[in-house]
């Protein structure tokens, strides 16, 4: 057996490092604070390992290169924040709907426009889900801590394979820059999920057939000489405006995921079972939500945390047991009340009390516990 | 005869365009130029943005991939660096390459990537109804230049050869057997070639300007009588020039290919990589 590699690193270069592990050998990027170590590490890394790294001339470029390589067969990422995220949702309607698998990581800083590029928010949570036109799935993880930087991101790849669709990673500057140690796991150790091909000869009649709700194969460029296109499509790849079709494929690429929640979900809960005051949060400012839990359990006041990491699509059986019992829902985040609207929609009886905070600073325990004075517990 | 049929997707025949568009004598000088150099199918791929140019991937039996308006060059720049074995051709308009897609267009001549694209240049913005493009001519009217273009235009094989492409060419839908050969050579040229082509579209451009072109067949011998090749050219004075199409070779040199280089290294790592 060999011993376990411990590192002390960047949420950033966790992520990069958490690319490798699950194979990703393309990268195209356009720099930007606080999301260009990614980049950096990439550029580093992939030209040595047989991969390929580009700097576009602008984000939807990136996008639009990886999602070129992804059709060759290649795992392939970019890595943005705030204003590179905005330019990029064109395509990202366009990997949905032409199916193509990417991984976008998504290093949040404050806003709108230039806002605050070194300082840590959550802006985009809700850009992430309803930035691109259309109806259309979204997934989005969101990690915590450096740890999961890299297993999160091992997981984007892996979801983006199976379902055939572009996966976010919704880092923020805080979980970006910090360091902590991990243990970077052997290979083989983490589940590596390869995309669906065609059996030996490459070819591929129906790329976009559904076989029982699972995604269809995805023949690479140069093996199966098949289409694809942003156009609503047939199950040949080919355009159609026929109504029925239209609608069923429609339809179909939203339920390949929303219908196979057991792959997507996942989340944290802390202390919830009992909690009277149930937290909602995530990234950095659940590490601050987590750590208010833990001051009033020890003052004896039922408090406890439910944490998306996959935050769409959101987890809400689990979020409505828990909510369903709570007197008060906290939601501690820093923007202004993006995930609040969630927790709004799911909870009937529970008094929602938001936590904002848009300054550039991280929110802290004591913010997040000065707020429960006013509650009647 | 040429047998088009052995490229062609004919079950998804017939095309989108209009009787009379420039795009399809245009797509057959690609698929003989295509057919001269011997390449297998499968090992070609054909990129678009959105237009009706962009329509072209779906009719061709290539790998083919239909983009969004704008960004062929960024998907194609991605499946070169991705897999260099491929072929990789993209066919984009005016409005499509030269104004959404200009930022890609002048860093892909930079990169000099092998990457061959075809101009489908007829001056207008021909899906969606006829709006002046960057290349629409001095004064004609489009449905947002009811008054006359007052914007000057492009020249396309000015900006691809100060950005850095390697094999910069244009020809006519009217001279196609010249265009057969640009197209042609730039396939073959090892690096970023662009092969502007003047073409036209009488449904939104030269029906709005009956005076400059009463029909559609004057808008092919606009292209005759007023094509110059560069050799001529060269003798004549700005003012002479004014409103002609200059044809021919604008240039044609070898640098480093850019996925070459890129392979080089990351072959240099192979085996022993650190
Ligand atoms: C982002 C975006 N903006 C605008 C459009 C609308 N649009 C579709 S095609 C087109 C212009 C097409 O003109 P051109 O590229 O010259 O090709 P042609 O139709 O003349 O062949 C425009 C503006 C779009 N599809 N996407
Ligand atoms: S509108 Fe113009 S460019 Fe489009 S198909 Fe018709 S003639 Fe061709």
């Amino acid at each position: 057996m060999t011993e376990s590699k411990f590192e002390f690193i960047q949420g950033n270069i966790a992520c990069a490092k958490g690319a490798a592990y699950a194979g990703c050998s393309f990268f195209g990027g356009y720099p930007i604070t606080p999301s260009t170590e990614i980049a950096e590490y990439m550029s580093g890394y992939l030209p040595r390992n047989g991969g390929k790294f580009i700097q576009m001339e602008d984000e939807i470029a990136s996008l639009g290169s990886i999602i070129g390589a992804a059709l060759t067969g290649a795992k392939a990422m970019t890595s943005t924040s705030g204003p590179g995220f905005s330019l990029m949702q064109e395509l990202i309607g366009y990997a949905c709907i032409a199916e193509v698998p990417v991984v976008i990581v998504d290093i949040m800083r404050g806003g709108p426009s230039t806002g605050l590029p070194t300082s840590p928010a959550q802006s985009d949570l809700l850009q992430a889900k309803w930035g691109t036109h259309g109806d259309h799935p979204t997934i989005a993880l969101v990690p915590n801590s450096v740890e999961e930087m890299f297993t999160e991101t091992v997981r984007a790849f892996n979801l983006a394979e199976y379902f055939r669709t572009p996966v976010l990673v919704l880092g923020d500057e805080i979980i970006g820059h910090m360091r902590e140690k991990i243990r970077i796991p052997e290979p083989g150790e983490m589940e590596i999920i390869e995309r669906t091909v065609p059996s030996s000869d490459g070819v591929c009649p129906l790329p976009y057939a559904s076989d029982s709700g699972k995604p269809a194969c995805l023949p690479n460029f140069g093996k199966s000489r098949f289409h694809v296109t942003g156009l609503n499509h047939d199950t040949t790849g080919f355009p159609t405006m026929d109504p029925e079709i239209v609608a069923r494929e429609n339809e179909r690429i939203l339920a390949k995921i929303y219908e196979q929640r057991e792959i997507v979900d996942s989340y944290e809960e802390i202390n919830c079972k009992d909690a009277d005051i149930l937290m909602l949060s995530v990234g950095s400012a659940a590490r601050a939500a987590e750590e208010a839990v833990k001051t009033l359990r020890k003052k004896g006041i039922k408090a406890g945390l439910f944490r998306p990491v996959t935050l769409w699509p959101f987890p809400k059986d689990q979020f409505i047991k828990h909510a369903e019992r709570a007197k008060y829902i906290i939601v501690p985040e820093m923007n202004m009340g993006q995930l609040k609207t969630v927790a709004e929609r799911f909870t009937k009886r529970s008094k929602i009390v938001p936590v904002n905070l848009v300054n550039g600073e991280p929110i802290s325990p004591e913010h997040i516990i000065s707020v429960t004075k006013y509650l009647n517990i | 005869m040429f047998d088009y049929s052995k490229y062609m997707r004919n079950t998804k025949l017939p095309h989108i365009w209009c009787p009379g568009c420039g795009h399809g004598i245009v797509m057959k000088s690609l698929i003989r130029a295509i057919a001269k150099t011997g390449w297998e199918k499968d090992d070609i791929v054909v990129v678009s943005g959105i237009g009706c140019a962009s329509r072209l991937p779906g009719y061709v039996d290539f790998n083919t991939l239909h983009t969004a308006h704008g960004r062929a060059l960024a998907f194609a720049t991605g499946i070169k660096l991705a897999k260099p074995e491929m072929h990789v051709i993209v066919v984009s308009g005016d409005g499509d390459s030269l104004a959404i897609g200009g930022n890609h267009f002048i860093h892909a001549c930079r990169r000099n990537i092998d990457i061959t694209l075809v101009v489908f240049n007829n001056g207008i913005y021909g899906m969606t109804g006829g709006q002046y493009s960057p290349t629409t001519p001095d004064g004609d009217r489009s449905s947002t230049s009811p008054l006359g273009n007052m914007e000057p235009e492009f020249d396309v094989t000015k900006i691809a050869e100060g950005a850095g492409a390697t094999f910069v060419a244009r020809g006519t839908s009217y001279h196609v057997p010249q265009l057969d050969t640009y197209i042609h050579k730039g396939l073959e040229h090892k690096g970023f070639s662009v092969i502007d082509v003047t073409e036209a579209c009488y449904t939104t451009h030269g029906r709005v300007n009956k005076k400059k072109y009463p029909s559609n067949i004057d808008m092919l011998k606009f292209q005759r009588d007023n094509a110059i090749p560069i050799s001529k050219a060269k003798e004549m004075s700005e003012e002479e020039l004014e409103g002609k199409i200059i044809t021919g070779i604008f240039c044609e040199k070898q640098k480093p290919e850019f996925t070459e280089k890129y392979q080089k290294i990351v072959d240099s790592f192979s085996g022993g990589g650190k």
